[in-house]
């Protein structure tokens, strides 16, 4: 299956080649045929894409080892679920996800645009093509994920143990769905500037798109955080490694588009901003698929470096950018705004604010991140960068995203008079300012400038949306005597863009808190113990109170109960484990592999709740097992090397005996860990707020979801425009001053 | 096995992306027993033959201005929502809501104009 594989990559190409082409020679000549063939070219290179992805995965989950990719990848011990997913790990497979995803969610585009904006969907077609080809034509050329050896091997490589997480199997797919939903704003964006129908429709009908973006993108990271803080053992959920900065600075210019293509919508303004938003945004994307691949820049989740891609990829993203740049001067004249802005104290105006400060946001990660590789440039020096780099300057900035976050649901559009200004500020400013008393009290927490700021600022958040959903319950209820329950629900329904977006706006502001809290209040320890040794942390005493351990041929498990108590009562009590897989190189022996193969997992010991996290990890010392490991090696080997040297049959008897042999001793000495236990390191942390991130970034999702819902055909009723106060139309004089308008129904 | 496999995707992607071209082919061409259709008489219609060069631009034309009074029945909505939670003063939402409903009518004009047979 493997040659169909193959055989279905190239024509894969094919088609995207010739879509490609049909789009662009259906643009010139103003041909729709040609045009509705391309789009079938794309359903088409879906489903190759998706044929091709199967064949792939059932060579993963029969652990068909004549596929290179399966060898280095997976072995026939990787539980199912992780050989399903393992296809990503890998970066031929990880490749071909992409295309599967651009030519997917692009198929979705054009299906819903095909009766729509017909001058700009060529182009943008054309681009979502050339998108397809770079990355099949990669596949093809440099990562043929079809590649077999001519002797299979027994047994493959397994997963990175790292990897073996739920989380992290989804994580990928779901960054790759943000990365690729992003192609089509950014391709219509193309699609407009090249066609010149500049309207603000291309905006209307990939708007969805930009906010699933959002929302993937914002999921994966938040899974890449989950996995960070229970697996990497470091006991936190954000390094600022530049694979994560990669897949947050584009989530950061997206949450600017979907904020500033409103402005757009309603006041036909910002069109220049938005163009070249949405542009960098699809840049940056490519830009963050590129650090992941490229290992440039030093990370822990960088695929394997290939000079071949990263030229590739440098020469697409030069492409795009000055493409981008090149498109959006020689239409500056036609993306001159229709409005001005009317007030500087409006929604408009803070959107506008916003924008920049996420602009700025986006700009200072790059330079930080990418610092590095310039200075490297520069100097001939390489200098590394960690996270205080980025906190004197994210962190600011954060605290004006966040505190507009909660202005920008209590001011109206286009003015708001000092009167109505401050009756919205009231509650919230009341809150914010009670929150400050309050927390002024805890000792320490003046210290911690920027942590009090944030709290502060998300009490305003949260209640200028907890106070815009009453008021807008009351309304409904003035107008239609619903009952509360009702009425919010109703409201929400029938205004999911805005109340799903107030929903986001407190989610985040939740998270952040949780974010503040849990770094500026952490506190932490490392020490070395003994069962029935005990420490003190923040007021805790953690008593170590057992070893444990486990064996299979497949893992060794190494690990410790741990009781946690505060005034004599128990708390809690943590299990962690630090898990050690085999390596396949025989040269460390037949015992020694299992202990020296460097791959190995940590598996936390975790206390959450909502007020704090009691956090614990083991790192178990391996080394008085050293000279036992090194006598087991010594007989086995020995024993091995005897047995290869009998006729076949007898030789796979006295092989199966001898790993029998070695399981028991590996039996034995994991009970002699448990037996003649010795000190073994612990990380222990006490983290406050660390909940709130989670659900806060799990009630900001559930926001954008709401506001990505369609809204549901409804009946409309008719509202006559006469009256005072009404602009008369500038209609011929045949027309009734007073027109009926069909308009849906309001609140 | 696989090369069936691959046989039969590549017949679906040709049949796919050759759809189109058959169907201009039929309509240039007739279907006989479709009333008021090409093929009846034997002769195809100038409209079905060509594609009409304003066609497209006229329904890209009304699709824009649909686009563009949903939008502003959005903001209709949404200017009614503010006053009711009090962002907005009366006279305000007064003064806004009649320029809105003014902007609403023009783009329906617009849209009645735009859908006029060319």
């Amino acid at each position: 299956m493997a040659a169909a594989g193959r055989v279905l990559l190239i024509l894969g190409l094919l088609c995207s080649l010739y879509g490609l082409g049909a789009s662009i020679y259906g643009a010139r000549r103003g041909d729709r045929a040609w045009v509705d063939s391309g789009r079938r070219a794309m359903y088409s290179l879906a489903g190759i894409a998706a044929v091709a992805f199967v064949i792939l995965d059932v060579a993963f989950l029969s652990s068909d080892f004549s596929y290179k990719i399966v060898a280095e990848g997976s072995s026939s011990t990787t539980p199912t679920f992780y050989r399903a997913a393992a296809i990503w790990a890998t970066q031929q497979g990880s490749l071909l996800l992409w295309v599967l995803l651009l030519s997917g969610w692009s198929s979705l585009a054009l299906f819903l645009t095909r009766r729509k904006v017909r001058e700009i969907v060529p182009y943008a077609q054309a681009v979502l093509f050339t998108l397809c080809t770079f990355f099949i034509g990669l596949n093809v050329l440099f990562a043929n994920p079809f590649a077999t050896s001519a002797t299979a091997p027994t047994e493959g490589a397994g997963l990175d143990p790292l990897l073996r997480h739920t989380t992290m199997m989804v994580h990928p797919p779901m960054l790759y769905s943000g990365y690729t939903l992003l192609m089509v704003p950014f391709a219509f964006a193309v699609g407009a500037l090249i066609s010149g129908r500049l309207s603000a429709e291309w905006i209307q009908v990939t708007r969805r798109f930009a906010l699933g973006a959002w929302l993937c993108l914002g999921i994966g990271i938040l899974l890449g955080a989950r996995w960070s803080y229970t697996e990497l053992g470091w006991g936190g959920y954000w390094a600022w490694d530049p694979v994560e900065n990669a897949a947050l600075m584009p989530w950061l210019l997206s949450t600017a588009f979907i904020h500033s293509i409103m402005i757009q919508e309603k006041r036909g303004m910002l069109k220049v901003w938005n163009a070249s938003l949405v542009l960098g945004t699809g840049v940056m994307a490519i830009v963050g698929t590129f650090l992941v691949r490229s290992g440039i820049l030093s990370s822990i989740h960088a695929f394997v470096s290939d000079p071949t891609l990263n030229i590739s990829f440098v020469a697409l993203i030069a492409v795009m950018v000055i493409g981008s740049v090149g498109l959006v001067v020689w239409r500056r004249d036609s993306l001159r705004a229709d409005a001005r802005l009317d007030s500087m104290v409006s929604r408009e105006a803070v959107f506008l604010f916003q924008n920049l400060l996420l602009v700025a946001l986006t700009a200072v990660i790059f330079w930080v991140t990418f610092f590095p590789l310039i200075s490297e440039a520069i100097t001939g020096t390489q200098v590394s960068v960690g996270p205080p780099a980025f906190r004197p300057f994210v962190v600011p900035l954060a605290l004006m995203v966040v505190l507009l976050s909660g202005v920008g649901p209590i001011i109206a559009w286009r003015r708001v008079t000092a009167a109505k200004l401050r009756r919205s500020f009231v509650f919230p400013l009341l809150a914010a300012a009670v929150a400050l008393v309050a927390l002024l009290i805890v000792p320490g927490v003046i210290n911690h400038g920027f942590a009090l700021a944030m709290f502060v600022f998300g009490t305003f958040v949260v209640a200028s949306v907890a106070q815009e959903f009453f008021r807008g319950m009351r309304a409904r209820q003035a107008m239609t005597s619903e009952s509360p329950p009702v009425a919010l629900g109703r409201l929400v329904v029938r205004n999911r863009r805005r109340y799903g977006g107030y929903i986001v706006h407190a989610g985040v502001a939740l998270a952040l808190i949780g974010v503040a809290a849990s770094t500026s209040f952490q506190h932490s320890r490392t020490s070395s113990l003994s069962p029935g040794q005990s420490v003190r942390l923040d007021g805790y005493v953690i008593h170590y109170v057992r070893p444990t351990a486990s064996a299979s041929p497949q893992k060794i498990s190494l690990g410790a109960w741990l009781d946690v108590t505060q005034g004599g009562h128990q708390v809690a009590r943590l299990h962690t484990t630090y898990g050690l897989y085999p390596s396949q190189d025989p040269t460390l022996g037949p015992i020694g592999r299992f202990f020296n193969s460097g791959s190995n997992e940590s598996r936390v010991g975790l206390k959450a709740g909502l007020t704090q996290d009691i956090w614990t990890v083991i790192s178990p010392n391996v080394a008085p097992l050293g000279p036992i490991i090194n006598q087991g090696d010594t007989l086995l080997t020995r024993l091995i090397n005897k047995a290869q040297r009998l006729p076949l049959a007898q030789q796979t008897q006295e092989l199966n005996r001898i790993f029998s042999v070695r399981d028991v001793i590996i039996q034995g000495l994991t009970q002699r860990y448990i037996s003649h236990p010795w000190k073994a390191t612990f990380l222990m942390i006490v983290s406050p707020l660390v909940t709130w991130l989670w659900l806060g970034a799990i009630l900001a999702a559930l926001g954008g979801l709401i506001a990505l819902w369609p809204m549901p055909r409804r009946t409309r009723r008719t509202a006559r425009l006469s009256g005072p106060g009404v602009r008369p139309p500038r209609a011929p004089d045949s027309v009734p001053p007073a027109e009926p308008v069909r308009e849906p129904e309001l609140v | 096995m696989e090369y069936v496999i691959v046989l039969i995707v590549l017949a679906v992607v040709i049949y796919a992306i050759s759809s189109p071209f058959r169907a201009d082919r039929r309509v240039i061409a007739g279907h006989p027993g479709q009333p008021g259709q090409p093929g009846q008489t034997g002769a195809p219609s100038p409209a079905a033959a060509v594609v009409h060069p304003s066609a497209p631009l006229t329904q890209d034309a009304v699709a824009e201005l649909e686009a563009a009074r949903d939008a502003k029945y959005r903001e209709i909505r949404d200017a009614e929502l503010d006053v009711r939670t009090g962002k907005l003063s009366d006279a305000d939402y007064e003064a806004l809501d009649g320029a809105l409903r003014g902007e609403a009518v023009e783009i329906l004009h617009a849209l009645d104009e735009a859908r006029k047979p060319v």
